[in-house]
Parts: structure tokens; sequence; C-alpha cells
């Protein structure tokens, strides 16, 4: 294992798409995922790995040129944020339909109007039901080790999904941090070279995205969610697989401190860390509460997310979008579904935090846990937290 | 490691030493094949068999949303014998360039047999000069080794005959009817094969299932260009024009005849009619009156439609006579 280097996250975060010796890549510029974007092209212009990088002219085009070179049996990679996301929204649900394993990275960055390039959820939120497998990355370190780990879960024989690694847009990509990369020999251990299921060659010609009538949409609609569900466990085992071979533990829900927990806060995203700094202060305190930290968003890990709130008596769920005159935040919004039915639920109380890059601190955090009582007295579903009145 | 290969997407068309072919010399292999569910008489997919006997085996499609991918790959079956991959409507060219791009990096990485497979996209007018001009646009920039083929039945067909901005003018479609108040669609077809030579793409042509011998020539040739290339393909639509069926390859020939729709290629900047052109053009009328969607029109209609026919033949003919290739301008 090499010595940590001090490096900008989306720096990093091409460095491992490099290390995943991609074959095609297509990108369009866009705030804040930028510098993948460019580093990446960096890589392949000084010929570090040996692919194909498209400047095309619009994320729809990103998306729809990767497809194309992964329907060859290319490893692809496209990366954006927030209106690209949301410009690729026509192409989105068609990736995992062809059961094109293309990786993703995303800057999140909120979605306009208005318009506004700082972090926050609502453009992967937005793309939740795209079918994309979905995780999230609390630092730098994670990001790498996801992106690395993102193009083996999505080319399993058992998987054959598109991904989405999510890092917070300037609060995580911006920053520059210590990280530890893989050799490459590590990588090539780790990850096997893509075998596709089938590829466009005249040597064995077939038809991809053929049109399916009501006799076969049904079918091919619960086959795709067979396949989502399923690739949990082989999400899971490519973890532990992970953590043997490099020594740093991933779950679909990770836990700081919930031992004899009666207050739990979730978060999802870079938030997580100063989430940490705030359940250390308040243990201090003689609070009893730790942390949940989402990692997994697609496929949800229901099971997961009933086992770790066992036994705790609040549950603080902060979420970085809305959806508007709806039950709340979207992420709250599954784990209400997850807990509904279970005896002895904890109390939920819901914050909206962290919009369009609005900076949410270690004694936000604190306010949000020692206010939840509060907060459940007053009925409402959701509370947006520190508005300016 | 990638090599360094400068290949600017001009002058590298030149196709010298191109045999022209005759009927019998036409591929018997059958890369489209029968039993799909295009109406009686449809001009695209006749188009479309001819183009891939003019392409042969060597090929991936990658097809826009639009009449083709929904006559001939209702799943499970399908009447395409080349590799085929359609994504949705207005991005066959994006999928295009990434199908190129993974064929070449894959070759080149020694992952797919060492062979040049040529990539081509497709797709409807709506497809190509409306919904999908941007992808077309940024993929013929770029210059992959691509040829897209633009079937150009001028209306969205698939969707019920809506008007689109290939529908010639006085055309009655859904969308823009003909009415009291209105003579059907009031604008000029766009000439998207002129903003292709904008592109500066080593080869440009119009033609039509009509001349089948032409069109598939200028597939071939097309093929050949180590670049982009666009042809722009008229298919007669009987259903969407209000014509008979048994009219198809007539009404092609008389798209020419009169001059609305004349056969041409530009060929690294050089514009040559490929399809000589007759004593005196046919009057318009000729062509109209066996179609439904032109019926309603007036003489004051047709006067203009017969002035601006007129006019756009005259300024492709200026084209054809006083442009210089690159390489003449070049000295």
């Amino acid at each position: 294992m090499t010595k940590p280097v001090g490096m900008e996250v989306a720096v990093a975060a091409a460095e491992a798409v490099a290390l995943c010796n991609i074959d095609v890549a297509a990108c369009y510029p866009i705030t804040p995922n930028t510098h993948i974007a460019e580093h990446l092209a960096d890589i392949i212009a000084d010929g570090r790995i040996d692919a194909e990088y498209i400047t095309v002219e619009s994320e729809h085009s990103a998306l729809s040129a990767v497809m194309g070179a992964s329907g060859t049996g290319a490893r692809t990679f496209t990366a954006t944020s927030s209106q690209g996301l949301m410009y690729m929204h026509e192409i989105l649900p068609i990736t995992p339909a062809m059961r094109l394993p293309v990786v993703m990275g995303l800057g999140n960055r909120a979605v306009s109007g208005p318009i506004n390039i700082w972090n926050d959820h609502s453009d992967i939120i937005m793309q939740r039901d795209s079918g994309w497998l979905s995780i999230f990355a609390d630092n730098g370190q994670e990001a790498v080790d996801m992106f690395i780990q993102a193009f083996k879960i999505a080319e399993h024989p058992d998987v054959l999904l598109p991904i989405n690694v999510n890092m917070d847009g300037f609060q995580l990509t911006h920053v520059v941090e210590p990280i530890v990369f893989p050799t490459q020999a590590q990588v090539n251990k780790f990850l096997p070279p893509y075998k596709p299921f089938a590829s466009l060659h005249p040597d064995h010609p077939l038809s991809m995205g053929t049109l399916g009538l009501p006799e076969i949409y049904t079918e091919a609609v619960k086959a795709r969610d067979v396949a989502t569900v399923n690739a949990k466990k082989v999400i899971v085992q490519i973890w532990q697989e992970w953590e043997k071979q490099f020594g740093r533990k991933y779950e679909p829900v990770m836990t700081y401190k919930t031992a004899g927990a009666e207050i739990l806060i979730l978060t999802m995203g870079s938030m997580g860390e100063t989430a940490e700094v705030a359940v250390d202060a308040l243990r201090k305190k003689g609070v009893k509460v730790g942390l949940l930290k989402l990692k997994l968003w697609r496929p949800f890990p229901f099971d997961e997310i009933r086992k770790a709130v066992r036994g705790a008596k609040t549950l603080v769920v902060t979420d970085r979008a809305l959806s508007y005159g709806g039950p709340g935040g979207p992420v709250c919004s599954e784990i209400r579904a997850a807990l509904y039915d279970q005896p002895n639920r904890p109390e939920i109380v819901n914050y909206i935090i962290g919009l369009g890059g609005r900076d949410v601190r270690v004694e936000d955090f604190m306010k949000m846990i020692e206010g939840a009582p509060k907060a459940k007295k007053s009925g409402d579903a959701y509370q947006i937290y520190g508005v300016r009145e | 490691m990638s090599t360094l290969t400068v290949t600017p997407n001009y002058a590298t068309g030149v196709v010298s030493n191109f045999d022209l072919f005759a009927g019998k010399l036409v591929d018997r292999e059958e890369y489209f094949s029968c039993g799909h569910r295009a109406c009686q008489g449809c001009g695209e997919a006749l188009a479309i068999r001819l183009m891939c006997k003019a392409l042969g085996k060597e090929t991936v499609i990658a097809n826009a949303t639009g009449c083709m991918e929904v006559i001939s790959t209702l799943y499970p079956t399908t009447a395409w014998k080349l590799p085929w991959i359609h994504v949705a409507f207005p991005n066959a060219a994006a999928v295009g360039s990434g199908v190129e791009a993974g064929l070449k990096v894959m070759r080149r990485k020694g992952r797919i047999p060492d062979r040049y497979v040529k990539t081509v996209a497709i797709g409807g007018d709506g497809g190509t000069v409306d919904i999908g001009l941007q992808a077309l646009s940024g993929a013929m920039e770029r210059g992959h080794d691509m040829l897209y083929v633009c079937f150009d039945n001028e209306a969205y067909m698939n969707t019920g005959i809506q008007r689109s901005s290939a529908t010639p003018f006085g055309a009655s479609t859904t969308t823009a009817p003909a009415g009291a108040a209105s003579p059907g669609n009031r604008t000029w077809k766009k000439n998207v094969p002129e903003i292709m030579v904008a592109h500066n793409v080593p080869y440009v042509a119009t033609a039509c299932h009509s001349y089948p011998i032409d069109f598939m020539n200028k597939v071939k040739k097309a093929r050949a260009v180590k670049g982009p290339a666009y042809i722009h393909c008229l298919a007669v639509c009987p259903t969407g024009w209000r014509a008979e069926s048994k009219d198809c390859i007539k009404l092609g020939r008389l798209a020419v005849e009169t001059g609305i729709f004349p056969l041409y290629e530009v060929e690294n900047g050089k514009y040559r009619l490929t399809v000589e052109k007759p004593e005196k053009l046919r009057p318009v009328t000729d062509y109209m009156k066996m179609q439904g969607r032109f019926r309603h029109l007036g003489k004051e209609e047709i006067g203009y439609f017969q002035d601006r026919v007129n006019l756009e033949f005259a300024k492709l003919m200026n084209k054809v006579e006083c442009i210089e290739s690159w390489d003449e301008l070049k000295g």
C-alpha cells in the first residue's frame, strides 16, 4: 500500500477511473464535476491510458455516446452534475434497461432555479427512479475506492446495471484530502476485465434496444427490478472483498458510535464527517447519540436500515433535497417506508439541510439533535433547517 | 498507447478509382430482411434494404427512434441481420459516435478482431433535422469515422404525420393542417445537406430509393470515406403523403424530375449532379397532383412553390458550376 498523497478529490476520482483502464469516456463540462472531466482528458492526452475521449456537445450525447461504446463491449465512463444530469434524463432509464454497465461520476449540485452551482442532492434525487445503482462517498478516499468498486459492481454478470458514484459538489469535489491510492497491480487483481454479455460486432449480429410491446414491457420491468434488488447482495460481497484486500470497510449503512444510542442521526454524503464531530461533542456531554451514514441509495438497503435503528427512541433523518408538497425529504420517505410496519420503531424527525451549498456546521447538527423532541412535537412531516427569516 | 495521428475531417475523403457498379453486381444477401411491419409501398424500408446491401456485413447500425425502429424490431423479432442499436429519438448520431469510438479502441487494444467495421447512424427527418440536429452537428464536427443517413419522408410519420422542418411548403400535416386560414405548412424545407457541407464533411449527398444504383453508389462512396459522411435520402411515404402505395417509386422519380429534390453529391467541397439534369424540369404539379397532402393548394400557392423550386434549383446549379473543390482551391 502506498503512502497517502494530498490531492483534490475530483482529480483523485479521475485517477481512480484511469486505474480502471477505461476504454471510452464522454464528458461535457459542468461545474462542479468539470475537474474530473478535465483531469481524465489530461491522463488520456498524456497517453497514460489507452482510451477514446469524446468531447460531446451535450450531456444528452455524453450518455448516448458511452452507451453506444458500452454496446461494443468497451468499459465506459461519464461524469456530470445538476442540469447536466437533468439533460441526460431522457436517456438515463434506458441505460439500465439495456443492461449497459456505464459508470458515472456525479459532483452533486443543486438543480436550478434559482440557478445555483453549489451542493445539495436535488440532482440525483430527481433521477431516483431511473434504475441506476447509486452510491455516496463521504470523503475523498471513499470516492477513489468507490469508483474502482463501481466498475466491478456494474460489470458483475449478476448485475450488469449502470451505477453512479455521488460526491458532494465543491464540499467534496474541490477539497484537497489525503488519499491512499491502490497500485495498478492491486486494481488489476481486484477488477477483472469487462466481459460483456452481448456486444455489437458483425461476427455475431444482434439487435439492442428493441421495441417492447405491452406483452413484454411488464416482464422487462420485472426483470430489471429483480436485477436491481439482487444487486445489493453483489455490492455487499464486493465491498467485503475490498475490505479484505485494502482494509477499508464499506457497508450499505455505516454506523458511528451507535452502541447504546437513544438518538440516531442519519446522513448521506460528505456531511457525515461533520455529523461525526457533533456526535463526539454530544457524547462527551453525555447525550446517548449515534450516527448512521447511508452509503447505498439504490438499491435501498431496507433490512440494513431496520437493523441499524433497532433500540433507538428517536431517528433524526437529514435530507439534502425536498419533494415539494410531498412527505418530506426523499431519504426520509424511504426510511419511513422501511420502518412503517416495524414494532418498536423510533420516532422520526426529518430536517432538510444544506440546500444549494448552505453550510451545515457541527453546531447545526448538535442543534438538530437537541431540538429533535421539539421538532417532533410540532407535528410537521419535515422542517427546512436554518431558514433565514 | 494511442498513436498520435492528426486526422483533419477534410482532405481524407478523396475516393479515387471508385468503380460504379451495375444492378447485377448488387449484393444478393439481405441484411434487412422481409417480414417487418412497414406500410405497403414504404420507400424508407426499401431504402434501408438497399443501403444495407451497399454497406455489406462489416457494419454496425445506430438507429434513431422512428418508423424503422418500430417496424423492424418488435421484441423478440428483428429484421436486422447487421448488429444494430437503438437508444432514443434525438441521439442516433451520438450513439453512433460511441459505437465508432468503442470499435476503434477495442480493435486497437486487441479485444475484438483486427478488422475495419463501419459505423452507420440512421434516422428519419424528425430525428435528424429537428430533435437530432444538435447530436448530428456534434458528431460530424468531431469528425467521427461514421456515415449518417437521414431517411427523409418529410414529416413525423411514425407519430401520425406531424410537420417537421423537412416538410415541404404547402403540405398539409396533422400539426400544420390546411384550413380556411392556412395553406398547410408555411415554411420551406430546411436544407440540411447544406448544413452538413458547412461542417466540412468530406462527402455529402442527396439520394432517393427511386434511383437505387445512384443511392447505393453513394452509400459505397460514403462508406469508403475515413471520416464523417452524410447522405440525405428522400423516402417516399405513401401513408403520410396521402398517395397510392403503388406510386412510391414514381413519386421519388418525379421529385427529382421536377427539380424539387435534385440528386447531387458534394465531395471535398465540389458539387456534382449525379442524375443528369433534364432539358427542362417537369412542372411541380406533376409531382403534387398525385399526393393528397397538396390537394388543397390553389394557383397562387402552386405558383409560389414552382418559383421557389426554380430558385433553389438555380442556386444548386450555381454551386455545381462555380464552386471549386478544396484541392482546386489549394492550387
